[in-house]
């Protein structure tokens, strides 16, 4: 028996311009969380499809237990027991949570699904490991951080041994972050083996005991993390210091940007509404950060603010501009930049070019368009600039089809298009959501540069330290209302955890949560 | 590497369209074959493998691919004049394609053109262009229905289209019949007027003889008395190209085809776009319909028509064989008009024309495949080329 359950050796895969796996070798102990290091398109998701059978590596071969293996497709890695929760979740969005775990090992009697047989599956593990999900609700109204928990539940209902998660803590909130490395320490004491892609170093230093470090497709190196500190992972990973904190001035605030009042969204989970009489202010100069457990009506806000969502009742203000009846289109024009949560559904035309993406709100404008024409060297000099400004990298560069592209990549292609329409106003969604440090750092650096000419950024974020980090004045949101503003300076992390686990409340929204309950 | 990427997706989307119908004419061939056995076996005559073979292949097959060349001087206009109207249903069904709405009422709308231009040209009597436009009208009206469906009820198109195909055209045959007394309606050959002569002087489409000294020699001479409805078709298939992939209007139409939500967020008006491309997808058709019926081919039986036009269902085989690429579009309707002039000079005591049908029929089917062969043709090209080759040309 090898020392090693998965051995893959000298992998090469090369893309159209890019050698995305140059002679990597990885080596996955039985029972230990290897984590997987690298920068923003390092080739880290590229070696775990290979592993997965979603690719077929060039040179290089898979070892399972010492022996060589074919993995021709994900069928044949889900017979080796390998399972894989991707970057970007793959689930059938018309489904249920329930269909979409049992989707492909269905369990049948006679030709008919046993569906009881598994929801009670699907329930005792969804209890065992603290995932919680709802088993009824359709993928496509479900968040992020369920879709991720049905992906897992997808895994374990297959009884894999080898579970790969790419990136799954970017999407999660810092207690479900927390949980989920607790459910992974347990699935290694179970004997489970974990590879884990993260860009965030705490996570490592917290859960792995090997990791093992790609740049630029190429193999950098595997360490012990008990001999080795974040600084010298994140020097090994980009070659140079990162700095983990942000320089910000203090400036002096100028008018007010944006004014939303008495706003109310209905929700489209249930019948009560996703956001309740929200009323604040952003002002130029200044970041103004919603910080709130994923779920409480953050993300219904932000799709009525720039239009996506109708509202209920109340006023959206741009500049004393009431945009309420604004399409999205007029909303942008009257200014305002938005970098969408979802980069696959809103932010990027996949199927288009890097180049065509980068203009996809601006197209319209006169810089691209003449006489109904799109004009195609301004299109092409836009994105040769951004694609240098924000280092966007890609096999072809403006003309990769933006599917292609790794997950990181194509955020900084979204938030350097966003930033750089320059606009008063800059509604961020999770911007810095997949990004390596190095990125993070450069986008940080961006986003203050963006307040201090003067604009005015709301920043949505699940990230405390983001939120600590960033923002001039910090907003709590929980269960669709505001329930604090906070100063930066003068709150602390535990401070900001206890109001957006509801904690702190007003006595009226204790009476309302009591009737709701017992209405229940 | 800009182009040699660019090569290679044109590349390979040429050769699996060229595939298929490799595949389709050799499926063709076996059908041939196997008809030509049962013709001789039923004959009750002693006959040699070699006899079924030379009457499938030169009886048939031969024919079949010859197309209009078979008889050139018929052949040829009946395979443009058909032509025309078939690049229009194709690029009508591209077109909607394109915006990820799958227009399967080419046939209705077409119908629709036909009477508009009909009407304008019996009825009212007016100049050929005018029966045109009216029949771009009448199409794009009753595009727009199911796509107003759709945006404002989410219908999908492909249910009310089917629908409206049907209303369109048991209405028009109503309407054109009037109970044998309709002012469109000649009882004694229970068509339509021949249009084109005597009081409707000016209603069809001028002859290509406009282009042509006074004695035309060789194709000319073949081609004199054909309509010049395929420049316009062929015209409009290069304007509509250069819509799609130019300007920002097809930016947008394409970026709704990929992904609603995305073209959401950018600020395009999803119902806006359905609609319109549905009203154009329908002119594009019923600007067909004018084609064929102004050039004074044919005539419109709406005793017999109860069954919605050819044309309208060809459009979705040659869109679908020209990946919706509209200068695809011109060649593919080329191609599956050819075969069906040719299918009608097979020997008919032995092969129904109908073989034609099942030939692009076959070919359709094979459309469906045509991603796998694409992506296989693709890899081919880069080991020609060497993907390593690429890598170091690249930075
Ligand atoms: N299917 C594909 N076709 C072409 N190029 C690809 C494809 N998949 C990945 N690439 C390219 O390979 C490189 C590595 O991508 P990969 O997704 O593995 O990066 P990553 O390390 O996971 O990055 P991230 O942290 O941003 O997710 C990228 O430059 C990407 O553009
Ligand atoms: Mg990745």
């Amino acid at each position: 028996m090898s020392e090693y359950i998965i051995e893959m050796r000298n992998i090469t895969k090369v893309f159209p311009g890019i050698k995305a796996n140059d002679n990597i070798t990885l080596q996955l102990k039985k029972g230990e969380i290897h984590a997987l290091l690298g920068e923003n398109g390092a080739g880290k998701s590229t070696l775990m499809s290979v592993l997965f059978g979603l690719y077929q590596p060039d040179e290089g071969k898979i070892f399972k237990d010492g022996k060589e293996v074919k993995i021709n497709n994900p069928n044949d890695a889900n017979a080796l027991k390998i399972g894989m929760v991707h970057q970007h979740f793959k689930l059938v969005e018309v489904f249920t949570v329930l269909e979409n775990i049992i989707l492909g090992a269905e369990d049948t009697n006679m030709g008919l699904l046993e569906k009881n047989r598994a929801r009670k599956k699907v329930l005792m593990l969804s209890q065992k490991y603290g995932l919680n999900v709802n088993p009824n609700a359709l993928v496509e109204d479900i968040s992020v951080g369920m879709q991720q928990r049905v992906e897992i539940l997808k895994m374990l209902y297959r009884n894999n041994d080898i579970l790969i998660f790419d990136e799954p803590t970017a999407v999660l909130t810092p207690q479900e972050i927390d949980d989920l490395m607790e459910i992974m320490r347990g699935f290694a004491r179970e004997g489970k083996s974990i590879l884990f892609i993260t860009h965030k170093l705490n996570e490592i230093m917290a859960v792995a005991d090997r990791c093992t470090v790609l740049r630029k497709g190429k193999y950098m190196g595997t360490v012990d993390i008990k001999d080795v500190t974040k600084e010298d992972l994140s020097q090994m990973m980009v070659g140079r210091q990162v700095s983990f904190t942000v320089d910000k001035m203090d400036i002096q605030t100028g008018k007010t940007v944006l004014e939303v009042k008495n706003l109310t969204v209905p929700s489209k989970l249930h019948k009560n509404n996703a956001v309740k009489n929200v009323s604040f202010t952003v002002r130029e100069g200044e970041i103004v950060c919603i910080a709130g457990i994923e779920g409480n009506g953050q993300t219904e806000f932000v799709q009525a603010l720039t239009g996506l969502e109708k509202i209920k009742s109340g006023s959206i203000k741009l500049y004393g501009k009431e945009l309420t009846k604004l399409s999205i289109r007029q909303r942008a024009k009257s200014g305002m930049a938005h970098i969408p949560e979802d980069r696959h559904k809103h932010g990027l035309v996949l199927d288009y070019t890097l180049e065509q993406n980068l203009v996809l709100q601006r197209y319209w404008t006169n810089e691209f368009k003449k006489a109904g024409f799109i004009r195609s060297k301004a299109i092409r000099k836009h994105a040769v600039r951004l694609i240098e400004q924000f280092d966007i990298r890609s096999g072809q560069g403006p003309i990769t089809i933006s599917r292609s592209m790794s997950g990181g990549n194509q955020q900084k292609a979204i938030v350097g298009r966003e930033i750089d329409r320059s606009e008063p106003l800059v509604v961020a969604v999770q911007p810095t959501r997949g990004l390596d440090v190095g990125a993070i750092e450069f986008i940080h650096q961006e986003l203050v540069k963006t307040r201090d000419s003067g604009k005015a950024v709301l920043l949505v974020s699940l990230e405390l330290d983001e939120v600590m980090n960033l923002s001039d004045r910090i907003l709590v949101m929980y269960e669709g209302k505001i329930v604090g503003e906070f100063d930066p300076k003068k709150t602390t992390v535990q401070e900001l955890g206890l109001y957006m686990a509801g904690g702190k409340r007003t006595n009226e929204q204790t009476n309302e949560q009591t009737k709701a309950s017992l209405a229940k | 590497m800009n182009h040699l990427e660019k090569l290679k997706r044109g590349l390979s989307t040429v050769l699996s369209a060229l595939i298929s119908v490799a595949i389709g004419l050799a499926f063709g061939f076996i059908i041939l074959f196997l008809l030509s056995l049962s013709t001789y076996a039923s004959a009750g005559e002693p006959f040699t493998l070699k006899q079924v073979f030379d009457t499938a292949y030169n009886e048939g097959f031969l024919r079949l691919m010859k197309g209009c060349f078979y008889m050139v001087r018929r052949g040829l206009k009946t395979e443009i004049s058909q032509a025309a109207p078939l690049i229009m249903t194709g690029l009508s069904v591209a077109f909607a394609f394109k915006t990820g709405l799958f227009n399967i009422g080419a046939a209705g709308q077409y119908t629709l053109g036909a009477f508009g231009a009909l009407y304008c040209a019996i009825v009212l009597k007016l100049p050929w262009y005018l029966c045109l436009l009216a029949s771009v009208l009448f199409g794009a009206v009753w595009g727009a229905i199911p796509g107003f469906f759709k945006a404002y009820f989410k219908i999908n198109e492909v249910i009310t289209s089917i629908m409206f195909n049907w209303i369109g055209l048991y209405a028009v045959n109503t309407l054109i019949y009037g109970g044998g007394t309709g002012a469109m309606y000649c009882a004694k050959t229970t068509k339509t007027w021949v249009i084109g002569s005597g009081v409707y002087e000016g209603t069809t489409i001028p002859n290509i003889s406009v282009f042509l000294s006074e004695k035309p020699q060789g194709l000319g001479l073949y081609l004199k008395d054909t309509s010049i409805a395929i420049f316009f078709a062929i015209i409009i298939a290069i304007i509509l190209y250069i819509i799609i992939n130019k300007t920002t209007f097809g930016y947008e139409i394409r970026a709704c085809g990929h992904s609603q939500t995305a073209a959401k967020y950018a600020g395009i008006s999803e119902k806006r776009n359905i609609i319109l491309s549905m009203a154009i997808a329908g002119g594009l058709a019923g600007f067909g319909a004018g084609l064929y019926y102004l050039s004074g081919v044919a005539e419109w039986q709406p005793l017999v028509s109860t069954s919605l036009p050819g044309f309208g269902f060809d459009g979705i085989s040659v869109a679908l064989l020209a990946s919706s690429n509209p200068i695809g579009v011109i060649f593919s309707a080329l191609f599956i008009a050819h075969i069906d002039v040719g299918g009608g000079y097979m020997n008919a005591s032995f092969f129904p024309r109908e073989i034609a049908d099942i030939v692009s029929g076959i070919i359709i089917y094979l459309c469906a495949f045509m991603l796998l062969f694409k992506t296989a043709i693709s890899k081919g090209i880069s080991r020609v080329f060497g993907a390593k080759k690429e890598l170091e040309g690249g930075k």
